[in-house]
């Protein structure tokens, strides 16, 4: 069970402003998807490697040459909000 | 039958005869849109304008005699996670309502090559979560087999598009079945190709390491063709794979004699339709009057596939989200006090129930404490459902399944519980698990709903994929009939 | 009282010197107008991708092999997760469990003997944006987010915990820096940003094996500032210990205007930076072939060349340090001393009125208008006797202003030292004449009389005098 507390903590990690009825709904939601997760820890993988890749890449590499930047009105375009060629944000405590 | 009712190559050979312009092809997609849009709403938005302009373009090549591709002329939708140049790609989501991007994804620079003509942005689930389209932060689209019904998702709008004649081609993307199981659903053919065989930049990213685009189409010919424009090594994806691209046409012979198909017992027993089982059964009965060997086979780690894909995916997803704050583009909550403030507000207005969810589900996994039972486990169980294919290709050069439990629900019956959501994609989530391809074809109906199956091939292996689905579909066995007459 | 010692270790993020950013190829050229530096990959536009730099791997390797590390053959990048504005996707890509490089280290001189300082770690990772406020952060209604430093490539080295007291820190961060500019990788300016210095401080009763509390300092700006805020946080420590308090592991922050650490514990929620495998990114396999191919390209580092200095230059081991701790200086040196072969003389120029002038106008080697040659040239003249040890100090200076040759200045001033016996001789005489009283008490035993007549002498030539015929000359004349 996933108890209120730390789904406020996760939603804190990630940045969301739950109500009150969302943390109840996750907590419920989340703990049924984890309690069927649980299955996976039926498997003994002691062995067995994790797979973060299925392809068997390595050293993808580029050189180093500088290419095109982007125009800074292209790159403010989409901007919420800017002051001169900077983006604007709200305060930082 | 109406221009728009017809597939890429057949409108390539009207042009090239010159008995049609790409003017009329773009004017009569655009008409139909008109016509049926209000019905199926498979758009989030239409370039109309560029598309009558790029199909000047090529009708001016045409008339200079110029050579044109087998894709130049040919609308196409795109779903709207792939970024367009100075038009608007949001994810269905709100956070990215006005969001314009000042560059093109690698596929949109290959179609743009290839003279294609875009015909619009795609509906889809907010950030391709979900297998329904209801998770669309605009409105839902409808299955133009029956408008009570969801078109499946992710690419559940492009899947509609492409089935009401509302576009000749499309462009989906396939995290878990987003691809596969809409093209079910709609009773069109969907190639989730090979991991790395299709570039993944500009492709807003749900799950980086499963994500892949691909075509969504009305026969496999057109299937081979978009793939052909699309696929190839790109410099600008890492995970972008290196390989000698061959012409996937060339497969399209018709010939399957002594091609040996493995049916997974796993992907036909409980909780998939008994309806839908029969039509597999039948699928299978064509291959083997076409020359192919099919048997039984097992994959015996599929039942684990599920909780790994969904912690997989999650963490992934809680990263990849994790940009979308207010700062720099997308939605920004005005009144915020102070920084944390903002995006904590941004991020909780402007994403839906389920991107939140997966979002704290994915966070979860990754946190302190649960890393190794959860998301390092996942990664374990994906080598083990990697070797169980590994094992079974072994043996057979393509594997069978349905695509999906059923044919297409009606909206509303699952949005509330999403584990029984989740559950929709039992047969397709593995494949995107081991990276392998994997095609959906039309198979028949389940009470006038059409119903896909699925053909599974080795790494790299399209090729074998596309000659098994084009000898299907040339034995005119319960193939896909267009719906003409619903909508 | 129980007797403290300080357990420090320090994490030095250092500024790679490439021409593209870790992940894209926007430029990493410093000073640009805000944002002008970007594209959609260092923006984290939604569907951008990374491919890594080359150069910058081999960058990390070869600050690997400098500091003694052994070179993982596989290595790959993971994702740290943390919001700021400043971090444009809201995870940096870094390394986690398998950095570039692991276990080396690097020798210091304390109190005359060699230590050795253990490297944990290097490891590979993209810098944030930089932040612009009216005023302080915390007091300014809004900020304004530049990302021209976003993916700027970084290498983070981490120490193991083994310096105990600031001047031993102080000494390895000399140190690590002389070998990083030795090698070409960065240019490590603390000033610019390219060095930064983080450190990790705790303090126990002497005698005790057990680490105490440590607390993390960040925001020092200058070695300066490194050595106060290590006094200061070892200080505060042994107090709150000495008061039967308990040291509280946090991150504080040093105020240089205040002289003072401040907890940061506020802002701080639980951290938990749900580190994972960067997707989108594949693992690099690092050969042993490559590993060699680029020790070769690794030029002769510090101790190497400090050794070299003392042996080939008859150098007292304190000038080959100080000559060695920067590449350029040490290059300036032997330029110099290739035209003018006396290591010593050309030695204590530099370390002297080259070094004073250079740190009172705040320059670097690189920006001195003198050339090797021509420093070499005056040093010749003052050799030769052609101009005085006074006089030469004139003459450098205007060098250092003008960067003009010294025989010119000394022809244009007139400043070739008289060495003439008859010129200086009537001068002597005149002198002596005119200072009855000085040549009365040297008569009478009072040395110190002599000096005074030699700077009357001085005087009147205008310090051009040979001092040694001036002396002779007086000498024999009382």
């Amino acid at each position: 069970m996933i108890s209120l507390k730390e789904v406020e903590h996760v939603a804190l990690l990630g940045r969301l402003k739950l109500t009150e009825e969302e943390k109840k709904l996750y907590s419920k939601q989340l703990s049924d998807i984890l309690e069927h997760a649980r299955k996976l820890q039926d498997l003994d993988t002691a062995n067995v490697p994790p797979t973060s890749h299925v392809l068997p890449l390595q050293n993808v590499f580029r050189e180093d040459r500088t290419g095109e930047h982007m125009t800074t009105e292209k790159v403010l375009a989409n901007a919420p909000d800017r002051q001169d060629d900077y983006f604007k944000v709200p305060r930082i405590l | 039958m109406e221009l728009y009712y017809l597939t890429a190559h057949q409108l390539h050979d009207m042009l090239i005869k010159k008995e049609i312009s790409a003017e009329e092809i773009t004017r009569a997609v655009f008409g139909r849109i008109e016509a049926v849009e209000d019905k199926i709403r498979a758009y989030v938005t239409l370039t109309r304008e560029t598309a009558e302009r790029q199909a000047r373009e090529v009708d001016k090549s045409i008339a200079a005699g110029e050579k044109i591709s087998p894709l130049a002329g040919i609308p196409i939708a795109i779903k709207d996670n792939m970024c367009t140049a100075g038009v608007r790609t949001t994810c269905a989501s709100k956070i990215l309502y006005n969001f314009v991007p000042p560059y093109n994804a690698t596929v949109i620079e290959r179609l743009n090559e290839a003279l294609s003509v875009m015909t619009g942005k795609t509906n889809m689930d907010e950030f391709a979560m979900g297998s329904s389209t209801e998770n669309s932060a605009f409105f839902t689209t409808c299955n133009p087999w029956d408008t009570d019904r969801v078109p499946g998702g992710s690419s559940g709008g492009s899947a509609a598009a492409v089935a009401a004649g509302e576009t000749i081609v499309a462009l989906g993307s396939d995290t878990g079945g987003s691809i596969r199981q809409p093209a079910s659903y709609c009773g069109v053919v969907g190639l989730k190709p090979t991991y790395g065989s299709v570039s993944r930049f500009g492709l807003v990213a749900y799950a980086s390491s499963l994500d892949q685009i691909g075509p969504i189409t009305r026969d496999v010919t057109d299937c081979a063709l978009v793939f052909n424009a699309i696929s190839g090594h790109d410099p600008q994806d890492s995970t972008s794979a290196p390989y000698d691209q061959p012409d996937y046409t060339s497969y399209l012979t018709g010939d399957i004699k002594g091609l040996k198909i493995g049916v997974p017992k796993e992907y036909m027993g409980e909780g998939i339709d008994p309806a839908v089982r029969e039509v597999i059964r039948e699928t299978v009965k064509v291959f083997s009057g076409l020359g192919a060997q099919v048997e039984e086979t097992s994959l015996p780690h599929s039942e684990y596939a599920l909780p790994a894909y969904y912690l997989l995916a999650t963490a992934e997803a809680s990263s990849n989200l994790a940009r979308y704050d207010g700062v720099r583009y997308g939605y920004r909550y005005k009144e915020a006090e102070d920084i944390v403030d903002m995006f904590m507000k941004t991020r909780s207005e402007g994403f839906g129930a389920e991107v939140k969810r997966r979002i704290m589900l994915g966070t979860y996994a990754l946190s302190a404490g649960y890393y190794d039972a959860f998301y390092n486990q996942a990664l374990k169980v994906r080598t083990l459902i990697k070797g169980d294919f590994d094992q079974a290709f072994e043996k057979y050069d393509l594997l069978l399944s349905p695509v999906a439990p059923g044919p297409a629900f009606k909206r509303g019956e699952k949005i509330a519980d999403p584990l029984q959501m989740y559950m929709v994609d039992i047969c397709t989530l593995s494949i995107n698990l081991a990276g392998i391809p994997a095609i959906s074809l039309p198979g028949g109906f389940v009470n006038k709903l059409p119903v896909g199956l699925q053909l599974i091939g080795k790494p790299f292996g399209e090729g074998d994929i596309l000659r098994a689905a084009y000898a299907f579909e040339q034995s005119g066995a319960r193939c896909c009939k267009l719906n003409l007459l619903q909508v | 009282m129980a007797q403290y010692e300080p357990v420090i270790g320090l994490e030095v993020h250092v500024e790679l010197k490439t021409n593209t950013k870790i992940f894209c190829n926007s430029s990493t050229a410093f000073g640009a107008d805000p944002n002008h530096h970007t594209c959609p990959v260092c923006l984290g536009l939604p569907g951008v991708l990374p491919v890594t730099n080359k150069k910058v791997v081999e960058f990390a390797i070869k600050a690997g092999l400098a500091l003694n590390c052994q070179i993982a053959p596989f290595s790959k990048f993971d994702r740290k997760n943390y919001y700021y504005p400043d971090l444009p996707k809201n995870y940096q890509v870094s390394q986690f469990d398998l950095p570039i490089a692991e276990h080396g280290f690097l020798e210091i001189e304390v109190d005359g003997n060699t230590k050795r300082v253990g490297i944990t770690r290097v490891h590979m990772e993209e810098d944030a944006g930089k932040l612009v406020h009216q005023g302080t952060i915390s007091d300014s209604s809004f900020s304004l987010v530049d990302y021209n430093r976003t993916g700027v490539p970084l290498i983070e080295i981490v120490s193991e915990p083994d310096m105990r007291s600031p001047e031993e820190a102080s000494a390895y961060l000399e140190k690590l820096k002389a070998i990083i500019q030795y090698t070409g990788i960065s240019d490590c300016k603390m000033q610019e940003g390219s060095l930064r210095c983080d450190a990790n401080v705790s303090v126990r009763p002497l005698g005790q094996e057990e680490f105490g509390t440590r607390a993390e300092l960040k925001n020092m700006n200058s070695f300066k500032a490194l050595q106060k805020a290590l006094v200061y946080e070892i200080k505060r420590q042994i107090k709150i210990n000495e008061e039967g308090g308990r040291v509280i592991q946090e991150t504080r922050s040093w105020d240089e205007a205040k002289g003072v650490s401040l907890s940061l514990r506020s802002k701080e929620e639980a951290h938990d930076y749900r580190y994972f495998p960067e997707p989108d990114l594949v693992p690099m396999v690092i050969s042993k072939d490559w590993v060699d191919e680029i020790r070769t390209t690794l030029p002769e580092l510090p101790d190497e060349r400090q050794a070299r200095f003392v042996e080939q230059y008859g150098l007292p081991a304190y000038d080959a340090i100080v000559l060695t701790s920067l590449k350029e200086m040490a290059d300036y040196y032997e330029q110099c001393v290739e035209q003018f072969n006396n290591p010593k003389a050309v030695s204590n120029w530099i370390m002297g009125d080259f070094s004073r002038l250079m740190n009172a106008d705040n320059m670097e080697i690189n920006d001195v208008r003198i050339q090797p040659a021509q420093l070499a040239k005056m040093l010749q003249l003052l050799e030769k006797g052609t101009i005085s040890g006074k006089i030469a100090k004139t003459i450098f200076e205007d060098m250092f202003a003008t960067g003009r040759d010294p025989d010119i200045i000394v022809q244009e001033k007139g400043l070739v030292q008289i060495s003439d016996e008859g010129a200086i001789e009537s001068i002597v005489t005149d002198v002596l004449a005119n200072n009855p009283k000085s040549v009365e008490d040297y008569r009478a035993g009072k040395n110190q009389a002599l000096g005074f007549l030699v700077g009357q002498v001085m005087k009147a030539t205008k310090g051009k005098a040979n001092p040694g015929m001036v002396n002779k000359l007086l000498k024999e004349k009382l």
